[in-house]
């Protein structure tokens, strides 16, 4: 594939608002995880909460919009000048070349929770400010972004559960391609629910501890919630001197996509589907499996994801740096692609390899290269997992625009 | 810039007195007359019965066009990427559970929760298919039809592979009914294709409009159109039903609607370099 720039990119979520925060926290080696105290939620879990989501209702104008999840959106477009970059883009190609396509799995599904507890006690009718368009329905996040920057290019949601948050990089990656856009902001929006905090816990996949990716006592997922971003357009031809590429640039290089078709529920238990995606991400950017400096695995913590995808990653590569950034922020389900996403860049950027938090011994028998203490390193290039239920998979596959990091030329 | 084509090979529809497109077209061409009835979704067969049992009218839904829609194109279903667009899926569960969420008990059956994903479809369509290629699944409210062909037309132009899109949406009951009003369920399905074979019934060149979208002419089709996401694809089907080549606007976004130019297989035959006109 012809890579895309990532022009610029934020992420907020339990370890932070915005790229600084979200960097010391790693290289801290610092977690968000809290034990759940949400809404009316009595479940015996941790959670990853970004504190203050409530505190600023989304801009006045787009009032109809007003939910958690639209003003997590809002708090995470408004970091790192993302916004003033967005605005730029919108400038330079026009509001109708910008795409938006964004990742959730909920959405603002928590309105609806409440409203539910609101309802008349003659008609049942729900309350009469409840906006089912702008809060509940899956698109709703797509289109608060859209609205919020005054675009007009194609626009939709992904829902598929914990790959959302990637495959929206395909969508854009695809749309760029056909023309249809010069630009696109793609993202992940997730919050806290009691859906989903009930849901998985009705899977007995939650865990009673901070949850421990790759660790021998792994017990389950603890889940979180962010808002990702990044804005994507197309890669200057190599031969094209009049913008080069900063060697710092993170650019988007391979993508893979599958299915499991397995179970619904459970991922395949050789992760053939992983594999698969991984093998497509790697054949697509034209790097082979020992150029890859770093994997950002899918990483839930549950038992059965963990072991599938280690088989996965096994039969792929050898003692490749590894680790799960979920120890540190929860899993964001439909935002946990682009988070990881930007986790990978930042990464790249800062050539610093963040380590897999919570986890204190590594399960001997996944026999993965896991990285339990981060530092810096050399990275060329970052592979970011991610997997969700109903069987759905996404890799992506970053890469520093100037990827020999001594000698200068791009390699 | 990559021309948005595709050469559609079949088509699955099941909606409110429209059981499957060979008796679709008729009703929609007025060849035969249309009768209202509420929508009837058959059981998946495809699917074991332990999973048949748990799955709601969406999936039903979901797996009845696409499996109409896969059989019409005589491919092999596991060898289609697919593409699922639905505003909201699966109005029923989504309702039982906000309701036992309200209760003071909160506790959710596992069956329920798995099936209110918005990719519950996907995942069982490549469990039934045996399906391990790509899968997407999107929304975008009422234009969910036109974003899932779009993203289905750049599989196609960009990536070169044959393409499943199912687009489906069911109905909510009260009181959900109230703010997202669907009087009833209506999924349609097609296959579409990069190049011409022996299965082509038409081919669509796509754009982005600002055009308002196409109006139907007979009105209880119409009414049907505005009356779930899913059947936005009307003025679309109508023309394949009458085998007319035309040009249909369907609704999108408020600010851009998807143009599609319909040629069917007999014009371009007539016109074997492809051109519209």
């Amino acid at each position: 594939m012809k890579p895309l720039v990532l022009t610029h990119f934020t992420a907020t979520s339990c370890i932070g608002r915005g790229l600084d925060a979200t960097l010391d926290a790693l290289r801290e080696q610092r977690g968000g995880l809290a034990p759940c105290r949400f809404e009316r939620a009595t479940l015996d879990t941790w959670i990853g909460e970004v504190q203050g989501v409530n505190e600023q209702p989304v801009r006045a104008d787009l009032s109809d919009f007003d939910c958690r999840n639209n003003r997590l959106a809002q708090l995470g477009l408004t970091q790192d000048g993302f916004a003033e970059a967005v605005a730029a883009a919108a400038q330079r190609h026009g509001a109708q070349r910008v795409g938006v396509f964004i990742g959730t799995s909920t959405a603002g599904i928590l309105e609806t929770e409440n409203a539910y507890r609101q309802r008349d006690p003659q008609s049942g009718a729900l309350p009469a400010d409840f906006h089912y368009a702008e809060t509940h329905n899956p698109y709703s996040s797509a289109a608060f972004v859209r609205a919020y920057f005054g675009l007009q290019g194609p626009a939709f949601v992904i829902s598929s559960a914990c790959s959302s948050g990637a495959k929206v990089f395909a969508s854009a990656r695809r749309m760029l391609a056909a023309g249809l856009i010069d630009a696109a902001v793609v993202g992940g929006v997730d919050s806290l629910c009691l859906t989903t905090l009930y849901g998985f816990n009705s899977l007995e996949l939650l865990s009673p501890a901070p949850c421990k990716p790759f660790d021998t006592n792994r017990s389950g997922i603890s889940i979180g919630e962010a808002a990702a971003f990044a804005l994507l357009e197309r890669a200057p031809e190599e031969n094209d001197a009049s913008t080069p590429t900063p060697d710092a640039a993170v650019l988007l290089v391979g993508i893979g996509e599958s299915s499991d078709a397995y179970h619904m529920s459970s991922p395949h238990p050789e992760g053939l589907g992983a594999r698969l995606a991984m093998e497509q991400a790697l054949a697509s950017s034209g790097i082979g499996a020992d150029g890859i400096d770093y994997i950002n695995l899918h990483g839930t913590a549950t038992p059965s994801n963990d072991a599938a995808e280690s088989c996965a990653v096994k039969a792929l590569f050898d003692a490749t740096p590894c680790s799960s950034t979920k120890g540190a922020t929860g899993h964001t389900l439909g935002a946990a692609g682009a988070l990881e996403a930007v986790i990978a860049a930042l990464a790249l950027r800062e050539q610093w390899l963040p380590a897999g938090i919570n986890t204190t011994e590594a399960d001997p028998a996944l026999a993965l290269n896991y990285q339990l203490t981060g530092g810096p390193a050399e990275l060329r290039t970052v592979l970011s997992n991610s997997f969700g239920f109903g069987g759905t998979n996404c890799s992506l596959l970053f890469a520093r625009a100037g990827r020999a990091l001594h000698g200068g030329a791009a390699s | 810039m990559i021309a948005l084509s595709a050469f559609i090979e079949s088509v699955g529809l099941v909606g409110p007195g429209l059981n499957n497109w060979a008796d679709a077209q008729d009703l929609l061409a007025g060849r035969a007359p249309y009768v209202a009835a509420r929508t009837a979704v058959p059981a998946p067969a495809s699917l074991p019965a332990a999973e048949r049992r748990r799955t709601g009218t969406g999936v039903k839904l979901a797996l009845a066009v696409g499996h109409e829609a896969a059989a019409g194109s005589g491919r092999d279903a596991a060898s289609l990427a697919t593409v699922f667009a639905a505003s909201g899926g699966d109005g029923q569960n989504c309702h039982v559970i906000c309701e036992t969420l309200a209760s003071e008990d909160r506790a959710l059956s596992p069956t329920r929760f798995h099936n209110s994903v918005h990719n519950a479809p996907a995942g069982y369509w490549s469990i039934a298919t045996r399906a391990m290629a790509p899968s997407n699944v999107l929304s975008a409210y009422d234009g969910s039809f036109a974003a899932g062909l779009l993203e289905s037309l750049c599989q196609v132009a960009v990536d070169g592979v044959a393409t499943l899109l199912i687009a489906f949406d069911t109905d909510y009951p009260a009181p959900m009914r109230d703010v997202r009003p669907i009087p009833d369920a209506f999924g349609v399905a097609l296959v579409l294709a990069p190049t011409p074979g022996a299965n082509t019934l038409a081919r669509i060149d796509a754009r982005l409009t600002d055009t308002p979208a196409t109006v139907l002419a007979a009105p209880e089709f119409e009414q049907m159109r505005l009356g779930n996401p899913a059947a936005r694809a009307l003025p679309l089907l109508d023309a394949l039903a009458a085998q007319r080549t035309a040009s249909v606007v369907l609704d999108y976004l408020q600010d851009v609607q998807l143009q599609l130019d319909i040629t069917m297989l007999n014009a371009m035959l007539d016109n074997p370099d492809g051109s519209t006109q």
